[in-house]
């Protein structure tokens, strides 16, 4: 167990990284209790999300998903979203655990006089999350009202699973297909005890954020306070795509992000594979011909690739035309290739 | 958890099996247990001289870098160079196949090898671990 963001949650139960072959090759379950829900209810919701975020949620269908940030005046990230829009007037923010508080205040702040109310509901939800090859086949025999088929990625419906209410999700942060499962704190236990019980002959065990952090890191998904934070906007991520200027009306950050659309970012974000056995951790410098030229963000062992991969921000230029890159591990110059992201790709 | 009763053992969660004045040396169950699955062995050089309580290696898991400590003070003779392709010895088997390194140690007054005195018997490092939860 381990402290993350002021909850206890299991950072592996067994072995992190049979937890990790076990999502890649069957399924996994996780506890993502900790992660923030925001309603914003109301004829004004999906303006008030226009104005308050990056994306154009208001053109987002009921029952669909998007991957969207709130930013700050300056462009910079507050953090990584995943919106759900559940009904016409009813969307579910979901922010990272330990951004819960600044999200909601931001989100209160900047829907105030648009029609929208805007609740904290992360106390109203715990979440379970199943993911892996096998997900869609453990879950469907234990959920009632609902055709799993029709759930495509990015989509989610409300029904029940194993006999209790719940809003399932086709979303996920492993790379793999999978399901979220949003119900009530005290139906949390029996979800999970079903799945649990359903899903061992197939191979699903449960697994802990360690897990959870590898798998994320080889789908090339960016971790908010690794890849993301005040100091960037989505363009150094590579996520430009979630900054959608041709929507209409204001929104915060349209300025300054605009701005750096047109100048281009200030350091990029890659992959890279070290020529080693040792790990490229968050905050090793990444060095060019002795040089430093980047830090690195997330490190970790691979498990489907065999080897040590990473993400780290590099200045503009750097890493082109072959030049050789290392990374400093603790006093010696380890190299590194850079490597397209992301990591690895789920057959589909 | 296993604390074998017949290995000395350090604070820093070293285990030390002395035959004559060999020093075989590894980490616990319960060390490996905290660290995770160990991705990586930095290994002494045999011929170096360690020196108890000094870091002579590191130990590498998914999610942490430690140090690894030498229990003993004497000559690395020996190190397990199985760990180099498998470190998950480590993890599955630490009081076996997971020994790390061996220290030749100096003989003490008695003819028996001479070990620092502050190493803990396993009731004590088993008292220590459940102190730390």
């Amino acid at each position: 167990m381990t402290s993350f963001a002021g909850w206890q949650m299991p950072l592996r139960y067994a072995s992190e990284t049979a937890e990790h072959q076990a999502v890649r090759r069957a399924a996994g379950l996780f506890d993502l209790s900790h992660m923030g829900e925001i309603r914003l209810s109301g004829p004004g919701a999906g303006a008030a999300l226009d104005y308050a975020l990056t994306g154009h949620l208001s053109t987002l269908r009921p029952g669909r998903a998007r991957y969207t940030m709130i930013c700050a005046d300056d462009g910079g990230v507050l953090d990584d979203l995943v919106v759900y829009r559940q009904d016409e007037d009813e969307f579910l923010v979901i922010a990272n655990a330990a951004n819960t508080d600044v999200v909601l205040t931001q989100l209160r702040d900047r829907a105030s006089g648009r029609d929208a109310q805007v609740t904290d509901a992360t106390g109203d939800y715990a979440l379970v999350a199943i993911q892996g090859p096998e997900a869609a086949g453990i879950l469907a025999p234990l959920a009632g009202g609902l055709d799993l088929g029709a759930i495509k990625y990015y989509a989610g419906a409300f029904g029940e699973v194993a006999g209790r209410k719940a809003w399932v999700a086709r979303t996920g942060y492993t790379g793999e297909d999978g399901f979220e499962v949003f119900c009530r704190p005290e139906d949390a236990e029996p979800i999970w005890s079903a799945l649990v019980v359903q899903g061992t002959p197939a191979g699903l065990v449960p697994a802990g954020l360690a897990a959870r952090d590898t798998l994320r890191l080889e789908a090339g998904m960016p971790l908010y306070g690794n890849e993301l934070g005040p100091d960037v906007t989505p363009f150094e991520a590579g996520l430009g795509r979630v900054v959608k200027f041709d929507k209409p009306g204001e929104f915060v950050g349209r300025e300054a992000l605009a701005a750096r659309a047109a100048s281009g970012p200030v350091k990029h974000l890659v992959g890279l594979t070290i020529q080693s056995r040792r790990i490229a951790r968050h905050g090793y410098p990444v060095l060019a011909d002795g040089q430093t030229c980047g830090i690195v963000t997330s490190g970790a062992p691979s498990p489907t690739l065999s080897a040590p991969i990473a993400m780290a921000y590099l200045e503009p230029g750097a890493g082109q035309d072959d030049q050789v890159l290392t990374v400093g591990i603790r006093g010696e110059a380890v190299p590194a290739r850079l490597t397209d992201l992301p990591f690895y790709r789920r057959r589909q | 958890m296993s604390v074998p009763a017949e290995l000395h053992y350090t604070p820093e969660h070293e285990w030390v099996s002395v035959e004559g004045t060999s020093a075989s040396v590894g980490i616990t169950e319960y060390a490996a247990q905290q660290l995770g699955d160990v991705v990586y062995i930095s290994l002494p050089t045999p011929g170096a001289t360690v020196t108890a309580g000094e870091p002579c290696g590191e130990v590498e898991s998914v999610k942490s870098v430690s140090d690894l400590y030498s229990p003993v003070d004497g000559e690395v003779t020996e190190v397990n160079t199985e760990l180099e392709d498998d470190p998950s010895l480590v993890n599955a088997e630490p009081y076996t196949a997971g020994w790390i390194f061996r220290v030749r140690v100096a003989q003490g007054g008695d003819g028996e090898a001479a070990l620092p005195p502050d190493l803990l018997s396993a009731a004590e490092y088993e008292e220590l671990t459940k102190s730390a939860g």
